[in-house]
């Protein structure tokens, strides 16, 4: 008897990636959410257990037993549920371009997506310039392919379509427009939201936008 | 299996890493030595978004960060393998290489160039870092059990660069009080071929990192 349970907050990204995952997979799994994600006290006591080092979502509990960051399990869901549709590359190479652009990713746009709604004038400039210059280099990678690594959705698409349900946010208080920088990301968007395991998954950005202006109050960010 | 090439230098741990792979999977590679104040052609058409070593070249394609190139060797290479077979032990190892890169060796970097009042708390962060690792190679001769694997690999800067870290930043972090397991586990990793045959010496790795060490300081000093 296979037990899965996701520790998990809707508006994190990486969960999205996850829960994107096992539903390719046709997994079943039980989604916990976390009441409060921005401060420990808040947190679950399945979540501090499970995660005691870093404390955060996604956290997955396979049989009792504990994975934790995302891209890691991404590759513990590809390599367990193997009979199913492989989501990963089977090039070495492939597996690598992905794995680095993962890695970018999680780097860049987790500081410049923050500075796009959190601060103002040139350092929010500057944030919209790398990000854009992010999102062109997806564009190159991706080319002329339907998805990143060819004519299949898989781990890079997982891993990069979340954010998606932000840049609403990021248009609105960054004034400007994704789809007038990056036309052909937003085309591959669009393709991947006709996914059932994204749309399920993704959140509605405008709830999405009232959320982040909450947090913007809630710790004072102007 | 194709012409495997190695951009790098030898007094970067990242490309000690990637040369004890090539050598534990017996892959014969061409090293090529960068020049990092002077950095080449190839380096930045091969490595343009970080403009960093090691990159590996197989087959002229590059594969750039060193934690990326070692799964792809892996992959590649299948014999001796590094990381290990099963998917739950594969993850453990992952969790565990991408603490050691962002909380132990940024960590010990920290405590390594803050001065004064800073210095004090970086030490404890670093400390804090280390002693998680300390008790994951309890009772264990090598991360990965009876032969090292990929997690000896990525730690492996413990057992010589850490120690040329100390010796800049004027402090002890490892020793066999603190952590023993930690200590006796370097000491044996240092003993073994390939690891031994690619330890630079402590000087010109000391070289390596003043230039960073003052580099960050006069960061620290002008913007006060």
């Amino acid at each position: 008897m296979e037990e899965v349970v996701l520790l998990g907050f809707w508006t994190s990204p990486y969960v999205m990636r996850v829960k994107i995952a096992l539903l390719e997979k046709g997994v079943e799994f039980e989604y916990k959410e976390e009441k409060d994600i921005f401060e420990d006290e808040n947190k679950s006591e399945l979540l501090l257990k499970s995660n005691p080092i870093h404390k955060k979502v996604p956290t997955l509990i396979h049989n009792g037993r504990p994975i934790c960051e995302s891209l890691i399990i991404l590759e513990y869901i590809d390599e367990v549920w193997k009979q199913q549709k492989q989501l990963f590359s089977h090039d070495p190479y492939h597996r690598a371009k992905a794995r680095f652009l993962i890695d970018l990713f999680d780097n860049k746009v987790g500081d410049c997506g923050r500075r796009m709604w959190a601060s103002k004038g040139e350092d929010q400039e500057a944030a919209k310039r790398e990000f854009v210059e992010f999102l062109k280099l997806l564009e190159n990678e991706l080319g002329d392919k339907p998805y990143f690594a060819g004519d299949y959705f898989g781990l890079l698409d997982i891993a990069l379509i979340p954010i998606t349900c932000r840049f609403y946010t990021y248009e609105t208080l960054g004034k400007f427009s994704v789809e007038n920088e990056c036309p052909r990301f937003m085309a591959w968007v669009r393709r991947c939201n006709q996914r059932e395991s994204v749309s399920k998954t993704l959140p509605d950005p405008f709830k999405v936008f009232d959320f982040v202006l909450e947090i913007k109050k809630r710790f004072s960010i102007e | 299996m194709g012409e495997v090439k190695l951009i790098g230098t030898p007094q970067s741990f990242p490309c000690a890493r990637i040369e004890w792979a090539l050598r534990i999977k017996g892959v014969e590679y061409e090293y090529i030595i960068e020049d990092l104040a002077n950095k080449s052609a190839l380096l930045l058409e091969s490595n343009p978004v970080h403009k960093k070593v090691p990159v590996l070249l197989h087959n002229g394609k590059p594969i750039a960060e060193s934690l990326v190139i070692l799964e792809y060797i892996d992959e590649t290479w299948k014999e001796n393998p590094l990381l290990p077979l099963h998917p739950y032990e594969r993850a453990l190892a992952r969790f565990w290489a991408k603490f050691i890169d962002e909380k132990c060796v940024l960590g010990v970097w920290g405590a390594t160039v803050a001065e004064g009042e800073e210095k004090v708390k970086a030490i404890d962060a670093a400390l804090e870092s280390l002693a998680f690792l300390e008790k994951q190679i309890e009772g264990k001769k090598y991360f990965g059990g009876d032969k090292i694997g990929y997690l000896d690999i990525v730690a492996g800067w413990i057992c010589h660069w850490l120690i040329v870290l100390e010796e800049l930043g004027e402090m002890k972090l490892i020793n066999v009080e603190r952590f023993p397991s930690l200590h006796e586990w370097g000491q044996n990793f240092l003993q073994i071929s390939p690891i031994k045959d690619c330890i630079p010496p402590k000087e010109t790795v000391a070289q390596y990192f003043s230039f960073g060490i003052n580099y960050v300081r006069s960061l620290a000093s002008s913007s006060k």
